[in-house]
Protein backbone atom coordinates (compact mmCIF):
# COMPACT_ATOMS: atom_id res chain seq x y z
CA UNK A 1 0.00 0.00 0.00
CA UNK A 2 1.55 3.24 -1.14
CA UNK A 3 -0.36 5.75 0.94
CA UNK A 4 -0.12 4.03 4.29
CA UNK A 5 0.54 6.17 7.31
CA UNK A 6 3.36 4.91 9.47
CA UNK A 7 2.21 4.71 13.06
CA UNK A 8 5.62 4.29 14.57
CA UNK A 9 8.31 6.73 13.51
CA UNK A 10 11.73 7.09 15.00
CA UNK A 11 12.99 9.75 17.33
CA UNK A 12 13.81 12.98 15.53
CA UNK A 13 15.16 16.41 16.39
CA UNK A 14 11.65 17.91 16.61
CA UNK A 15 10.95 15.48 19.44
CA UNK A 16 13.68 17.08 21.51
CA UNK A 17 11.86 20.37 21.08
CA UNK A 18 8.67 18.62 22.19
CA UNK A 19 10.42 17.38 25.34
CA UNK A 20 11.90 20.82 25.96
CA UNK A 21 8.42 22.35 25.78
CA UNK A 22 7.22 19.71 28.22
CA UNK A 23 10.13 20.55 30.51
CA UNK A 24 8.94 24.16 30.32
CA UNK A 25 5.50 23.04 31.50
CA UNK A 26 7.07 21.05 34.35
CA UNK A 27 8.93 24.21 35.32
CA UNK A 28 5.79 26.35 35.00
CA UNK A 29 3.59 24.25 37.27
CA UNK A 30 6.48 23.82 39.75
CA UNK A 31 7.37 27.50 39.96
CA UNK A 32 3.77 28.62 40.44
CA UNK A 33 2.97 25.98 43.04
CA UNK A 34 6.28 26.42 44.88
CA UNK A 35 5.89 30.19 45.15
CA UNK A 36 2.22 30.10 46.13
CA UNK A 37 2.78 27.13 48.42
CA UNK A 38 5.72 28.85 50.10
CA UNK A 39 3.64 31.95 50.70
CA UNK A 40 0.83 29.95 52.31
CA UNK A 41 3.39 27.76 54.05
CA UNK A 42 5.04 30.73 55.75
CA UNK A 43 1.65 31.96 56.93
CA UNK A 44 0.75 28.48 58.20
CA UNK A 45 4.16 28.17 59.85
CA UNK A 46 3.60 31.45 61.67
CA UNK A 47 0.15 30.24 62.73
CA UNK A 48 1.65 26.97 63.99
CA UNK A 49 4.14 28.96 66.03
CA UNK A 50 1.78 31.56 67.43
CA UNK A 51 -1.58 29.81 67.63
CA UNK A 52 -0.70 27.46 70.43
CA UNK A 53 -3.70 25.18 71.07
CA UNK A 54 -5.34 26.05 67.80
CA UNK A 55 -2.19 25.25 65.90
CA UNK A 56 -1.44 21.93 67.54
CA UNK A 57 -4.96 20.53 67.57
CA UNK A 58 -6.45 21.93 64.41
CA UNK A 59 -3.98 23.19 61.82
CA UNK A 60 -1.16 20.74 62.40
CA UNK A 61 -3.27 17.55 61.87
CA UNK A 62 -4.70 19.01 58.66
CA UNK A 63 -1.26 19.84 57.30
CA UNK A 64 -0.10 16.42 58.43
CA UNK A 65 -2.71 14.82 56.15
CA UNK A 66 -0.93 16.10 53.06
CA UNK A 67 2.30 14.50 54.21
CA UNK A 68 0.76 11.15 55.14
CA UNK A 69 -1.15 10.38 51.97
CA UNK A 70 0.67 9.67 48.69
CA UNK A 71 0.63 12.69 46.40
CA UNK A 72 -0.71 10.59 43.55
CA UNK A 73 -3.76 9.66 45.66
CA UNK A 74 -4.27 13.32 46.59
CA UNK A 75 -4.16 14.28 42.91
CA UNK A 76 -6.65 11.63 41.77
CA UNK A 77 -8.88 12.36 44.74
CA UNK A 78 -8.98 16.11 44.17
CA UNK A 79 -9.36 15.75 40.40
CA UNK A 80 -12.45 13.61 40.96
CA UNK A 81 -13.70 15.63 43.90
CA UNK A 82 -13.71 19.04 42.21
CA UNK A 83 -16.60 18.27 39.82
CA UNK A 84 -18.67 16.95 42.74
CA UNK A 85 -18.69 20.40 44.34
CA UNK A 86 -19.25 22.01 40.97
CA UNK A 87 -15.75 23.14 40.09
CA UNK A 88 -14.64 22.60 36.53
CA UNK A 89 -10.88 22.28 36.80
CA UNK A 90 -8.62 20.90 34.12
CA UNK A 91 -5.54 18.80 34.81
CA UNK A 92 -3.25 21.81 35.15
CA UNK A 93 -5.49 23.64 37.63
CA UNK A 94 -6.16 20.55 39.75
CA UNK A 95 -2.46 19.73 39.78
CA UNK A 96 -1.68 23.30 40.75
CA UNK A 97 -4.12 23.29 43.67
CA UNK A 98 -2.87 19.97 45.05
CA UNK A 99 0.81 20.80 44.58
CA UNK A 100 0.31 24.19 46.23
CA UNK A 101 -1.36 22.67 49.28
CA UNK A 102 1.28 19.95 49.41
CA UNK A 103 4.09 22.52 49.25
CA UNK A 104 2.37 24.66 51.87
CA UNK A 105 2.13 21.74 54.28
CA UNK A 106 5.85 21.01 53.87
CA UNK A 107 6.94 24.65 54.02
CA UNK A 108 4.81 25.28 57.13
CA UNK A 109 7.07 23.05 59.20
CA UNK A 110 10.19 24.59 57.69
CA UNK A 111 8.89 28.09 58.44
CA UNK A 112 8.03 27.19 62.01
CA UNK A 113 11.57 25.85 62.41
CA UNK A 114 12.86 29.14 61.08
CA UNK A 115 10.89 31.16 63.61
CA UNK A 116 12.01 28.86 66.40
CA UNK A 117 15.63 29.27 65.28
CA UNK A 118 15.47 32.91 66.36
CA UNK A 119 16.12 33.00 70.08
CA UNK A 120 13.52 34.42 72.42
CA UNK A 121 16.08 36.79 74.07
CA UNK A 122 16.81 38.29 70.65
CA UNK A 123 13.14 38.97 70.07
CA UNK A 124 12.70 40.44 73.53
CA UNK A 125 15.66 42.69 72.87
CA UNK A 126 14.08 43.82 69.62
CA UNK A 127 10.80 44.56 71.35
CA UNK A 128 12.50 46.46 74.17
CA UNK A 129 14.25 48.62 71.60
CA UNK A 130 10.80 49.78 70.65
CA UNK A 131 10.10 47.67 67.56
CA UNK A 132 6.48 46.71 67.07
CA UNK A 133 5.51 43.05 66.68
CA UNK A 134 5.48 43.32 62.89
CA UNK A 135 8.76 45.20 62.75
CA UNK A 136 10.25 42.49 64.94
CA UNK A 137 8.96 39.80 62.54
CA UNK A 138 10.08 41.65 59.43
CA UNK A 139 13.46 43.01 60.49
CA UNK A 140 14.68 40.45 63.03
CA UNK A 141 12.93 37.11 62.71
CA UNK A 142 12.71 37.01 58.92
CA UNK A 143 16.39 37.63 58.04
CA UNK A 144 17.70 35.26 60.71
CA UNK A 145 15.07 32.59 60.19
CA UNK A 146 15.53 32.52 56.42
CA UNK A 147 19.23 31.88 56.81
CA UNK A 148 18.59 29.07 59.24
CA UNK A 149 16.13 27.15 57.09
CA UNK A 150 17.00 28.17 53.54
CA UNK A 151 18.66 24.81 52.72
CA UNK A 152 15.64 22.85 53.91
CA UNK A 153 13.37 25.13 51.92
CA UNK A 154 15.44 24.42 48.80
CA UNK A 155 15.09 20.72 49.60
CA UNK A 156 11.30 21.09 49.71
CA UNK A 157 11.25 23.09 46.48
CA UNK A 158 13.35 20.50 44.65
CA UNK A 159 11.11 17.76 46.06
CA UNK A 160 8.05 19.51 44.63
CA UNK A 161 9.79 19.98 41.28
CA UNK A 162 10.33 16.22 41.13
CA UNK A 163 6.91 15.37 42.52
CA UNK A 164 5.28 17.49 39.82
CA UNK A 165 5.99 14.47 37.61
CA UNK A 166 2.91 12.90 39.18
CA UNK A 167 0.59 15.46 37.60
CA UNK A 168 1.09 13.38 34.45
CA UNK A 169 -1.44 10.97 35.97
CA UNK A 170 -4.17 13.56 35.39
CA UNK A 171 -3.09 13.98 31.78
CA UNK A 172 -1.14 17.24 32.03
CA UNK A 173 1.56 16.93 29.39
CA UNK A 174 4.73 17.66 31.35
CA UNK A 175 8.04 15.83 30.99
CA UNK A 176 6.95 12.38 32.11
CA UNK A 177 3.69 12.41 30.16
CA UNK A 178 5.47 13.74 27.07
CA UNK A 179 8.08 11.02 27.29
CA UNK A 180 5.35 8.41 27.68
CA UNK A 181 3.71 9.72 24.52
CA UNK A 182 7.01 9.61 22.65
CA UNK A 183 7.81 6.13 23.98
CA UNK A 184 4.54 4.85 22.59
CA UNK A 185 5.23 6.39 19.19
CA UNK A 186 8.92 5.70 18.71
CA UNK A 187 9.30 2.49 20.69
CA UNK A 188 12.69 3.70 21.89
CA UNK A 189 12.11 3.93 25.63
CA UNK A 190 15.71 4.01 26.83
CA UNK A 191 16.73 7.00 24.70
CA UNK A 192 13.66 9.02 25.64
CA UNK A 193 13.91 8.19 29.32
CA UNK A 194 17.57 9.22 29.26
CA UNK A 195 16.70 12.58 27.67
CA UNK A 196 13.81 13.25 30.05
CA UNK A 197 16.04 12.29 32.98
CA UNK A 198 18.71 14.66 31.71
CA UNK A 199 16.15 17.48 31.71
CA UNK A 200 15.17 16.78 35.31
CA UNK A 201 18.78 16.48 36.34
CA UNK A 202 19.67 19.73 34.62
CA UNK A 203 16.86 21.50 36.49
CA UNK A 204 17.53 20.01 39.89
CA UNK A 205 21.26 19.39 40.23
CA UNK A 206 22.56 22.97 39.83
CA UNK A 207 20.08 24.24 42.41
CA UNK A 208 21.00 21.56 44.93
CA UNK A 209 24.72 22.25 44.44
CA UNK A 210 24.14 25.99 44.76
CA UNK A 211 22.20 25.51 47.99
CA UNK A 212 24.89 23.23 49.43
CA UNK A 213 27.51 25.86 48.62
CA UNK A 214 25.44 28.59 50.21
CA UNK A 215 24.89 26.46 53.29
CA UNK A 216 28.63 25.94 53.61
CA UNK A 217 29.33 29.64 53.31
CA UNK A 218 26.69 30.63 55.85
CA UNK A 219 27.75 28.05 58.39
CA UNK A 220 31.27 29.46 58.52
CA UNK B 1 -25.21 21.36 46.59
CA UNK B 2 -24.14 17.80 45.88
CA UNK B 3 -25.70 16.48 42.73
CA UNK B 4 -23.46 13.48 43.05
CA UNK B 5 -24.65 10.32 44.74
CA UNK B 6 -22.00 8.71 46.83
CA UNK B 7 -21.95 4.93 46.68
CA UNK B 8 -19.85 3.48 49.43
CA UNK B 9 -21.14 -0.07 49.36
CA UNK B 10 -18.87 -1.42 46.60
CA UNK B 11 -15.91 0.05 48.47
CA UNK B 12 -16.85 -1.68 51.69
CA UNK B 13 -17.37 -4.93 49.83
CA UNK B 14 -13.83 -4.80 48.45
CA UNK B 15 -12.22 -3.69 51.70
CA UNK B 16 -10.67 -7.14 52.33
CA UNK B 17 -8.98 -6.98 48.92
CA UNK B 18 -7.71 -3.50 49.70
CA UNK B 19 -6.27 -4.66 53.01
CA UNK B 20 -4.52 -7.55 51.24
CA UNK B 21 -3.11 -5.06 48.75
CA UNK B 22 -2.01 -2.91 51.68
CA UNK B 23 0.07 -5.84 52.88
CA UNK B 24 1.78 -5.98 49.48
CA UNK B 25 2.51 -2.26 49.82
CA UNK B 26 4.08 -2.82 53.24
CA UNK B 27 5.99 -5.86 52.01
CA UNK B 28 7.55 -4.21 48.98
CA UNK B 29 8.32 -1.08 51.00
CA UNK B 30 10.00 -3.11 53.75
CA UNK B 31 12.12 -5.10 51.30
CA UNK B 32 13.11 -1.93 49.45
CA UNK B 33 13.95 -0.21 52.73
CA UNK B 34 16.15 -3.06 53.98
CA UNK B 35 17.96 -3.30 50.65
CA UNK B 36 18.20 0.49 50.61
CA UNK B 37 19.83 0.57 54.04
CA UNK B 38 22.43 -2.04 53.07
CA UNK B 39 23.21 -0.33 49.76
CA UNK B 40 23.07 3.12 51.33
CA UNK B 41 25.63 2.15 53.96
CA UNK B 42 27.84 0.72 51.24
CA UNK B 43 27.54 3.84 49.09
CA UNK B 44 28.28 6.10 52.04
CA UNK B 45 31.35 4.05 53.02
CA UNK B 46 32.59 4.11 49.43
CA UNK B 47 32.14 7.86 49.18
CA UNK B 48 34.03 8.43 52.41
CA UNK B 49 36.91 6.02 51.88
CA UNK B 50 37.57 5.43 48.22
CA UNK B 51 38.93 7.37 45.28
CA UNK B 52 38.69 6.76 41.57
CA UNK B 53 36.00 4.85 39.69
CA UNK B 54 34.23 3.46 42.78
CA UNK B 55 33.87 6.98 44.19
CA UNK B 56 32.40 8.25 40.95
CA UNK B 57 30.07 5.29 40.69
CA UNK B 58 28.69 5.95 44.17
CA UNK B 59 28.45 9.69 43.56
CA UNK B 60 26.62 9.22 40.26
CA UNK B 61 24.16 6.82 41.89
CA UNK B 62 23.45 9.20 44.75
CA UNK B 63 23.08 12.30 42.56
CA UNK B 64 20.86 10.50 40.02
CA UNK B 65 18.65 9.11 42.77
CA UNK B 66 18.32 12.50 44.44
CA UNK B 67 17.91 14.70 41.39
CA UNK B 68 15.36 12.82 39.28
CA UNK B 69 11.75 11.96 40.16
CA UNK B 70 11.05 8.55 41.67
CA UNK B 71 8.44 8.01 38.98
CA UNK B 72 11.11 8.54 36.34
CA UNK B 73 13.35 6.00 38.07
CA UNK B 74 10.53 3.44 38.08
CA UNK B 75 9.98 4.04 34.37
CA UNK B 76 13.68 3.49 33.78
CA UNK B 77 13.61 0.13 35.51
CA UNK B 78 10.23 -0.65 33.97
CA UNK B 79 10.71 0.26 30.34
CA UNK B 80 14.21 1.67 29.89
CA UNK B 81 16.27 -1.40 30.63
CA UNK B 82 14.09 -3.38 28.25
CA UNK B 83 16.60 -2.12 25.68
CA UNK B 84 19.18 -4.39 27.31
CA UNK B 85 16.78 -7.32 27.15
CA UNK B 86 15.95 -7.18 30.85
CA UNK B 87 12.24 -7.37 31.62
CA UNK B 88 11.20 -7.15 35.26
CA UNK B 89 7.84 -8.02 36.75
CA UNK B 90 5.87 -5.07 38.16
CA UNK B 91 6.78 -6.14 41.68
CA UNK B 92 10.48 -6.20 40.82
CA UNK B 93 10.21 -2.82 39.06
CA UNK B 94 8.83 -1.21 42.20
CA UNK B 95 11.29 -3.03 44.45
CA UNK B 96 14.35 -2.17 42.37
CA UNK B 97 13.20 1.41 41.71
CA UNK B 98 12.46 2.17 45.36
CA UNK B 99 15.71 0.50 46.46
CA UNK B 100 17.70 2.61 44.01
CA UNK B 101 15.93 5.75 45.21
CA UNK B 102 16.12 5.17 48.95
CA UNK B 103 19.74 3.96 48.79
CA UNK B 104 20.63 7.33 47.27
CA UNK B 105 18.77 9.35 49.90
CA UNK B 106 19.90 7.18 52.81
CA UNK B 107 23.54 7.28 51.68
CA UNK B 108 23.62 11.03 52.29
CA UNK B 109 22.09 10.57 55.74
CA UNK B 110 24.58 7.84 56.57
CA UNK B 111 27.47 9.96 55.36
CA UNK B 112 26.46 12.63 57.85
CA UNK B 113 26.19 9.91 60.50
CA UNK B 114 29.67 8.56 59.79
CA UNK B 115 31.06 12.09 59.95
CA UNK B 116 29.49 12.58 63.39
CA UNK B 117 31.53 9.75 64.91
CA UNK B 118 34.94 10.91 66.16
CA UNK B 119 37.73 9.48 64.01
CA UNK B 120 39.61 8.53 67.19
CA UNK B 121 37.17 5.65 67.64
CA UNK B 122 38.25 4.25 64.31
CA UNK B 123 41.92 4.61 65.26
CA UNK B 124 41.35 2.98 68.63
CA UNK B 125 39.54 0.02 67.09
CA UNK B 126 42.21 -0.37 64.43
CA UNK B 127 45.00 -0.32 67.02
CA UNK B 128 43.17 -3.07 68.91
CA UNK B 129 43.78 -5.20 65.86
CA UNK B 130 40.34 -5.07 64.25
CA UNK B 131 40.16 -5.25 60.49
CA UNK B 132 38.48 -2.45 58.57
CA UNK B 133 35.42 -4.66 58.06
CA UNK B 134 35.18 -5.35 61.78
CA UNK B 135 35.52 -1.67 62.61
CA UNK B 136 32.66 -0.86 60.29
CA UNK B 137 30.28 -3.65 61.24
CA UNK B 138 30.92 -3.60 65.01
CA UNK B 139 31.82 -0.01 65.86
CA UNK B 140 30.66 2.47 63.24
CA UNK B 141 27.51 1.09 61.64
CA UNK B 142 25.63 0.43 64.91
CA UNK B 143 26.27 4.01 65.99
CA UNK B 144 25.36 5.44 62.61
CA UNK B 145 22.06 3.56 62.57
CA UNK B 146 21.31 5.06 65.95
CA UNK B 147 22.23 8.59 64.88
CA UNK B 148 20.09 8.49 61.74
CA UNK B 149 17.21 6.55 63.28
CA UNK B 150 14.66 9.36 62.92
CA UNK B 151 15.62 10.33 59.37
CA UNK B 152 15.39 6.61 58.60
CA UNK B 153 11.83 6.31 59.90
CA UNK B 154 10.93 9.33 57.76
CA UNK B 155 12.54 7.66 54.80
CA UNK B 156 10.53 4.50 55.42
CA UNK B 157 7.32 6.54 55.43
CA UNK B 158 8.41 8.08 52.12
CA UNK B 159 9.06 4.62 50.69
CA UNK B 160 5.58 3.46 51.71
CA UNK B 161 4.06 6.54 50.09
CA UNK B 162 6.22 6.21 46.98
CA UNK B 163 5.23 2.58 46.51
CA UNK B 164 1.90 4.02 45.37
CA UNK B 165 3.68 4.69 42.08
CA UNK B 166 3.35 0.95 41.58
CA UNK B 167 -0.08 1.65 40.14
CA UNK B 168 1.58 3.30 37.13
CA UNK B 169 3.73 0.27 36.32
CA UNK B 170 0.98 -2.28 36.85
CA UNK B 171 1.61 -3.50 40.38
CA UNK B 172 -1.57 -4.31 42.29
CA UNK B 173 -0.45 -2.89 45.61
CA UNK B 174 -2.84 -0.66 47.57
CA UNK B 175 -3.02 2.09 44.94
CA UNK B 176 -2.98 -0.28 41.99
CA UNK B 177 -5.75 -2.37 43.52
CA UNK B 178 -7.73 0.80 44.22
CA UNK B 179 -7.38 1.93 40.64
CA UNK B 180 -8.42 -1.52 39.44
CA UNK B 181 -11.63 -1.42 41.48
CA UNK B 182 -12.23 2.24 40.70
CA UNK B 183 -12.14 1.64 36.98
CA UNK B 184 -14.28 -1.47 37.36
CA UNK B 185 -17.05 0.22 39.32
CA UNK B 186 -16.46 3.85 38.30
CA UNK B 187 -16.68 4.97 41.94
CA UNK B 188 -13.31 6.69 41.65
CA UNK B 189 -13.74 9.26 44.40
CA UNK B 190 -15.10 6.80 46.97
CA UNK B 191 -12.34 4.27 46.38
CA UNK B 192 -9.51 6.75 46.51
CA UNK B 193 -10.94 8.44 49.60
CA UNK B 194 -10.92 5.13 51.46
CA UNK B 195 -7.42 4.37 50.21
CA UNK B 196 -6.22 7.75 51.42
CA UNK B 197 -7.53 6.89 54.89
CA UNK B 198 -5.81 3.49 54.79
CA UNK B 199 -2.50 5.14 53.86
CA UNK B 200 -2.92 7.70 56.62
CA UNK B 201 -3.56 5.04 59.24
CA UNK B 202 -0.67 2.96 57.94
CA UNK B 203 1.74 5.89 58.20
CA UNK B 204 0.58 6.77 61.70
CA UNK B 205 0.92 3.16 62.88
CA UNK B 206 4.44 2.98 61.42
CA UNK B 207 5.44 6.17 63.23
CA UNK B 208 4.00 4.93 66.53
CA UNK B 209 5.78 1.58 66.20
CA UNK B 210 9.02 3.37 65.33
CA UNK B 211 8.70 5.52 68.45
CA UNK B 212 8.02 2.50 70.66
CA UNK B 213 10.97 0.67 69.10
CA UNK B 214 13.18 3.67 69.71
CA UNK B 215 12.35 3.75 73.41
CA UNK B 216 13.22 0.05 73.56
CA UNK B 217 16.37 0.14 71.45
CA UNK B 218 17.94 3.30 72.77
CA UNK B 219 17.82 2.51 76.47
CA UNK B 220 21.26 2.71 77.92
Amino acid sequence: MGGSISVFSSFGPQDIMYLAEAAGRTLLISIISISMGSLFGVIFGWMLYEGRLWGTFFLSPILDLFRSVPLIIQLVLFYNFAPIVGLNLDAFESGLVVLTLYTASLVANVARGGIEAVGVPMRRAARSLGLTYWQDLRCVVFPIGVRAVFPSWVGVALGVLKDSALVSVLGYVELVKASQILMTRTQEPLLIIAIAGAFYFALSYPISRFSAKLENRWSQ
Amino acid sequence: MFEYNFHWRPVFRSLPDLFDAGLITLQVATFAMVAGIVLGLTLAAIRLNMRGPMYWFATTWIELARNTPALFQLFFFGFGIGAFGIHLTPYMIVFVGLTFNSAGYLAENFRGGFRAIPVTQLHAARSLGMTNWQVYTRILVPQVLRIVYYPMTNQFVWVVLMSSLGMLVGLRELSGETQFFASKTYRIFEYFAVTAIIYYVMVKVILIIARLLASRLFRY
